[in-house]
């Protein structure tokens, strides 16, 4: 038998896809080697009490990794959810594992936290629960904001950011987001469902990316950090947002307020977010879906950044 | 929801001395499997849930095989199944052998 040390079993973090990679390969990648300890790690069993009522299987983690690693030597707590694992929605336990990391965050005080959001929102297996979970993390992110903890939160998955996850990541200190990384509450198939497709027509990618997807959220200031799709990029994202003064209170949310106000009466008539974009004096609008991440970073560099550590 | 229990006596110990490993996800088409040592030397024990009924003659098939392959004494193996296929199942059983016989 060989006595030479096994290789890493995965490609390093410049290569290796955000949106690809699972929930476990993103944590291990975006923090130092080897330094993530898990919390209530898939050997406690910590499963679905609801699953089986419906037949349905479980997952030893319930679909969310939390733990503690450090980030460019400093500590940090981290959540990543499972995008794969019932489109990464949040259930009983899944849910009490973010809050329960949280409010460690708050009591700590000086340890930031970072969430991988995956998530299609509430798993409606165990909807009340589920409810219930978003309400309290939506709570204890707060708690731990006004305790003077920065959360970052980190979008780019398959599933996005959708309903409770989106509502959670508008409470974050700041987020980076990849173009794959959707954030809305209602997701494209909710609002036809609910509208007709005449609203919106959820098979039509181009206008789904368009007004929910990485570049228009970039540009409209409710993500602070365009990130190319590697966990490289995401790590680089995370240190220089931690990086950045944190803060929270009143004042902080009345200039939100104004800025969100400014935002209706700028772009309230706009139909489409391309008509946003040319409102804001982007001159080829129709481009902007196509410009590779590092041409768009540029541009959207260029139109400053709306720092408000809230949205 | 189908639980299996398929225990095998091996030639040798697995190599290694990693105490727990983690492969897959429970999704369409795919399943997670977590490894623990802590059977004796030359036993192996695969637990199994899944929501596919009535594939007991292709799991039993699939495990003899990878028992035979790579002597997996001391592992116990939990899966939860999410309807993978013998193929997907096999690599994954191997993919967590393989993250077993890293040292600590």
């Amino acid at each position: 038998m060989s006595t030479t040390p096994l290789q890493p079993l995965t490609a390093p973090a410049t290569v290796t896809s955000w949106y690809e990679a699972s929930a476990r390969t993103r944590t291990r990648l975006l923090l130092d080697p080897g330094s993530f300890v898990e919390f209530i790690g898939p050997e406690k069993r910590e499963v679905s009490p609801h699953l089986k009522v419906f037949d349905l299987p479980e997952q030893f983690d319930d679909g969310i990794v939390v733990g503690c690693g450090s980030l460019g030597g400093a500590k940090v707590l981290i959540a990543a959810q499972e995008g794969r694992f019932m489109g990464g929605a949040f259930g009983e336990v899944h849910g009490a594992k973010l809050t329960g990391l949280l409010r460690g965050a708050r009591d700590i005080g000086s340890m930031p936290v970072l969430i991988l959001f995956d998530t299609g929102g509430v798993r409606l297996q165990e909807a009340n629960a589920g409810e219930l979970a978003i309400a309290e993390i939506m709570r204890a992110v707060i708690e731990a904001r006004c305790a003077g903890v920065k959360v970052v939160g980190l979008i780019g998955g398959r599933s996005g950011c959708y309903g409770g996850g989106g509502l959670i990541a508008a409470c974050c200190s700041s987020l980076a987001v990849s173009e794959q990384g959707r954030i809305a509450v209602s997701g494209p198939e909710v609002i036809e469902t609910n509208r007709g497709t005449e609203e919106f027509d959820s098979r039509d990618r181009a206008l789904v990316w368009r007004t929910m997807g990485g570049k228009h959220r970039r540009l409209l200031g409710a993500a602070d950090a365009f990130v190319d799709d590697t966990v490289q990029a995401f790590r680089d994202a995370a240190l220089a947002l931690l990086g950045e003064a944190g803060g929270f209170g009143l004042e902080i949310l009345t200039k939100e307020q104004a800025r969100l106000e400014a935002r209706l009466r700028d772009f309230g008539t706009c139909a489409d977010a391309l008509d946003i974009w040319s409102a804001m004096g982007i001159s080829h609008a129709d481009a902007v879906s196509s410009l590779p991440a590092d041409e768009f970073i540029t541009l959207a560099d260029a139109f400053g950044r709306i720092s408000h550590d809230a949205r | 929801m189908e639980d299996l229990s398929l225990r095998h006596a091996t030639r040798e110990p697995a190599g290694g001395t990693e105490a727990i490993a983690i492969v897959g996800v429970v999704a369409s088409g795919n399943l997670e499997v977590l490894v623990e040592r802590v059977l004796t030397d030359r036993e192996c024990l695969v637990e199994i849930r899944t929501t596919a009924h009535g594939f007991d003659d292709v799991w039993t098939a699939v495990v003899a095989d990878f028992v035979e392959r790579y002597s997996p004494g001391g592992l116990k193996f939990s899966i939860n199944d999410g309807g993978a296929r013998p193929d997907t199942v096999s690599l994954r059983l191997a993919q967590a052998v393989r993250l077993m016989e890293r040292a600590r």
